[in-house]
């Protein structure tokens, strides 16, 4: 008894948890809807849903997901459902979250060109857009800033972060080149370091040899 | 059989476009004229309409293209089509990084790939704020500011945040 309760504390929020089909597509409904200025634009959210508020996926497992969202063709916000939902719970997870994150869009499309043709001219509704759009440049601004503290632990991840910054943002490189070369560039790093380590212990150890 | 056409061209897109979002109108676009159910003016209004409706704009602009063309079926099987290609190749994709986890190879390419994610969300930061921060008008700022507060100091959860956002957009920004 007393072991058995002793051992949720410890693992404390680290332990996923599993989640049920309705579960993933009622989330990845809601995902759908929040998608105002692009995929990017779900991440905070599935942050916020995903890991702290279920603990489905860790947050290594959101930056993987993005990143090979990324890297394959199709629409971002349908990749990372597919990517969770298939992680969760293999191929009828995946078409549980990616039916929950393109049926806001079918329902909402239809009802727009049915019923509200008018509705662009709105200023209210124009104004509520920038406001919106507005509060997805911040909250992604913010994910950008919480996944870089994560993820940059030493110089090479800086400089990687840095470059993808840069060449996506200033020279228009396409995504898919800069993760590409990011792999290159990382098995070479982890080559590298992986040598260095042993003859890093060889040297220290002839070093000491010589000392004595 | 319009329906089998339409989920085919739109598995195309779903195949071959890259980038998401705005990278992939250009051959929504084609895709349109293909069925000749649209003309140049009636797609910048599609994009318009894609822009400001919830939902990614890829699977409205599909959506929409699907549902003047077809009716409400032909919306289904457009929005379809464009997931499958997605659906495959993710399902492939993350099978095989489980399988793979723990082998250094896979291991060696997230420690290039991780550290670039980040890059890459702070250019999405950068190119989201370029299409709301046109002109002076101070007012967007101040929200997008005060979204990182509340995301950041008082935790409040992102729905919560938009929500408020677009009431402050509807009765500031005109």
């Amino acid at each position: 008894m007393e072991k058995n309760e002793e051992k949720p504390s410890q693992e404390g929020g680290q332990e996923l948890r599993d989640a049920g089909y309705l579960v993933l597509f009622w989330e990845f409904f809601k995902l759908g809807i929040m998608t105002i200025g692009g995929g990017m634009a779900m991440i905070p959210q599935m942050q916020a849903i995903m890991v702290e508020k279920n603990h489905w996926v860790s947050e290594d497992d959101i930056i993987d997901c993005i990143a090979v969202s990324q890297s394959l063709p199709g629409v971002i916000a349908i990749n990372m459902a597919t990517y969770i939902g298939f992680e969760k719970r293999k191929l009828k997870g995946a078409i549980a979250a990616t039916i929950g994150v393109l049926l806001p869009s079918l329902m909402i499309i239809i009802a727009v060109t049915e019923l509200l043709h008018g509705i662009g001219g709105n200023p209210y509704v124009k104004g509520a857009l920038i406001g919106i759009k507005a509060a997805a440049t911040g909250l992604i601004g913010w994910s950008a800033y919480t996944i870089t503290r994560r993820v940059v632990k030493n110089w090479f991840a800086a400089a990687l972060a840095i470059a993808g910054f840069v060449l996506i943002t200033f020279f228009n490189v396409n995504a898919v080149w800069v993760i590409l070369g990011s792999i290159v560039l990382g098995l070479l790093y982890s080559r590298i370091t992986e040598k260095k380590a042993p003859e890093n212990d060889a040297e220290q150890n002839a070093a000491g040899r010589e000392e004595h | 059989m319009v329906y089998l056409l339409l989920y085919l061209q739109f598995a195309k897109v779903g195949l071959l476009g890259f980038g998401g979002g705005l990278a992939m109108l250009p051959m929504i676009y084609q895709t349109a004229l293909t069925f000749g159910a649209m003309s140049k003016g009636e797609f910048s209004n599609l994009v318009a309409i894609s822009q400001m409706t919830p939902g990614p704009l890829a699977v409205n602009a599909a959506t929409y293209v699907g549902y003047n063309t077809a009716g409400v079926f032909g919306a289904v099987v457009a929005t379809i089509g464009e997931a499958t290609p997605s659906f495959i190749l993710i399902s492939l994709v993350v099978s095989l990084l489980t399988m793979f986890r723990e082998s250094p190879l896979v291991e060696g390419a997230f420690k290039g790939i991780r550290p670039v994610t980040a890059g890459l969300i702070g250019s999405s930061f950068i190119l989201v704020g370029e299409s709301v921060f046109t002109s002076w008008n101070p007012i967007p700022i101040i929200i997008c500011a005060a979204t990182v507060f509340m995301i950041g100091k008082l935790k409040w959860s992102p729905i919560t945040i938009m929500v408020i956002c677009g009431i402050a957009g509807a009765f500031l920004c005109h």
